[in-house]
């Protein structure tokens, strides 16, 4: 059983900054959710990754790419060509 | 190479379009004078797109995904950007920060989704072709609602570059058209390795559609005629299955015994990469701007308040509770293994017979607003998600109608051998030709 307690710390987690009005509403999917999800309990092994996987990676070679210009283009603020963020401290 | 331009004014009267381009330039090649459109998760150079959400509202990719670049090359005007589900999430396109698409085969039902703006643009004959995307049947069940054919290529096929990523694990982009003969054409060129991608493979895709399957052995799946799937759906699809019999196909019953917990597993995973995946939409690098002089957490939180749908609200929060210390190993790690037990359904079925078919949707399309619960939405994705966890491709041709409004066949093959699916949907295609 998921608490409105609950759902407001995943909000918190997830920055997606909940209203205490849209608790009960978003409390109450979540438990019909969390109730289907509950099939899984049947589901039996442990062998989910056992994949033929090979590295991909290789080393970082410098090629052209975007200006300054057009990489910082999108962002909502900005000062000398940098992007500007919120405080951190 | 000579530049040309085309007009391109289509009558939108069903909100298929989020952005029209009105003189589309394009240049010579196989899809040359083709107006293409693209959905709106898919980067465009230079054309505004905003995955049908407001937190992109004002952004404008500096580079073109792979996808893009390469049907540009083949000639290919871009018409504009399409409406869609927020992020793509959704089958309905209603989570459009924009507003719904209508469906033109009844403007008061959905046109399906998430690539619905897309659909509705082909259906009604605005675009020859359009690129849609696929999380967990995303291009198969608008093109099953819209009455037009949607192609789901295997994982790898076609670069995700410059696809903005909702759940990377289990999307890739794949061609829309009125017939298979379009799909396959729009496939050979958006198909192929891109260093740019890491999980793209080398195989590109250069196929005629064969008509030929004497012989081909067809799986019919019991639980894609099962519980909550509409028995005139059902109907309608066997009929298109004994169609391919005549043709010289042969079908065997079989079972997908995962199909149980199938559709958790799914949503467990895609919501768990969404709440990574778009914890990069903070307004700081684009998107409406964060107050820079808030703390970041309050800052950031304002931003995602306003600017993600309900829909995207809650898949993030889903995701961030499955991947929690304490849930983790009950619901993500859990559906990893079920995951894979999906896969082992389909090698198991594969080593027998050659491709699967059954309703690619188990209903016709809704009315607005007839699935407003989460649950009763996440529902009518069962018959499509199974591939997108198995990676493998599938294609949705329109077989016959119920009420009036058009049915999918499916058809689900091997991995990399999307050109027999193409194939099983042609000679569908060829012999109900009027």
């Amino acid at each position: 059983m998921v608490t409105e307690k609950d759902v407001e710390h995943i909000g918190e987690l997830a920055d997606i900054g909940i209203d205490t009005s849209e608790l009960a509403i978003f409390t109450g999917q979540f438990n019909a959710i969390v109730e289907y999800f509950d099939v899984l309990d049947r589901v039996h092994g442990d062998d989910a990754v056992a994949r033929d996987l090979y590295n991909v990676m290789r080393e970082d070679v410098v090629e052209p790419s975007l200006s300054q210009d057009e990489a910082t283009r999108n962002a909502g603020a900005q000062e000398d060509g940098f992007i500007k963020a919120p405080r951190v401290m | 190479m000579a530049v040309h331009t085309i007009n391109f004014e289509p009558d939108d009267r069903y909100n298929a379009f989020l952005k029209v381009c009105a003189k589309p330039s394009h240049s010579e090649g196989k899809l040359a004078g083709i107006a293409v459109a693209v959905k709106d998760n898919i980067s465009t150079q230079g054309i505004e797109t905003t995955c049908a959400s407001k937190i992109l509202k004002g952004y404008v990719p500096p580079y073109d995904a792979h996808a893009v670049g390469l049907i540009k090359n083949a000639g290919a005007a871009i018409a504009g950007k399409t409406n869609m589900d927020e992020f793509g999430m959704g089958t309905s396109t209603e989570n459009s920060a924009f507003g719904p698409t209508l469906n033109p085969c009844d403007t008061g039902r959905v046109p399906g989704g998430s690539s619905g703006g897309s659909a509705a643009a082909v259906a009604a004959g605005m675009v020859r072709m359009a690129l849609g995307t696929d999380t967990g049947g995303s291009i198969r069940c608008p093109a099953a609602f819209s009455g037009i054919v949607g192609f789901k290529p295997t994982y790898g096929r076609v670069s995700r570059y410059g696809l903005i990523a909702y759940a990377n694990s289990l999307e890739t982009i794949g061609p829309m058209a009125t017939n298979v003969s379009d799909v396959s054409l729009l496939m050979s060129v958006i198909s192929g390795n891109d260093r740019k991608d890491t999980t793209s493979y080398d195989k590109p895709y250069a196929h005629t559609p064969s008509a030929d399957i004497k012989g081909l052995r067809i799986g019919i799946p019991e639980e894609y005629f099962g519980k909550g799937v509409d028995p005139d759906v059902g109907t309608v699809v066997r009929r298109a299955i004994a169609r391919l019999e005549e043709l010289g196909a042969v079908t065997v019953p079989c079972s997908i015994p995962s199909m149980e917990y199938a559709l958790a597993a799914y949503y467990v995973i895609c919501t768990s990469e969404a709440s990574s995946n778009l914890a990069r939409f903070d307004g700081v690098r684009y998107g409406p701007a964060a107050d820079t002089k808030k703390s970041w957490h309050a800052a950031y939180q304002d931003v995602r308040k306003q600017g993600f749908g309900p829909e995207v609200r809650r898949r993030i929060m889903l995701g961030t509770f499955a991947l929690s210390s304490g849930y983790y190993g009950k619901y993500y790690a859990k559906a990893q293994v079920a995951r894979e037990n999906v896969r082992k359904d389909f090698t198991r079925l594969f080593s027998d017979v050659d491709v699967l078919c059954g309703p690619t949707m188990p209903t016709i399309a809704f009315k607005f607003g007839e699935k407003s619960d989460p649950l009763s939405m996440y529902l009518s994705d069962i018959l499509t998600v199974p591939v997108n966890l198995a990676g493998i491709p599938a294609i949705s041709v329109p077989c016959g109608k119920v009420q009036g409004m058009p049915v999918g066949l499916q058809v689900m093959g091997r991995p990399f051998e999307d050109e027999r699916v193409i194939d099983v949907a042609y000679a569908y295609e060829q012999a109900v030709k009027p």
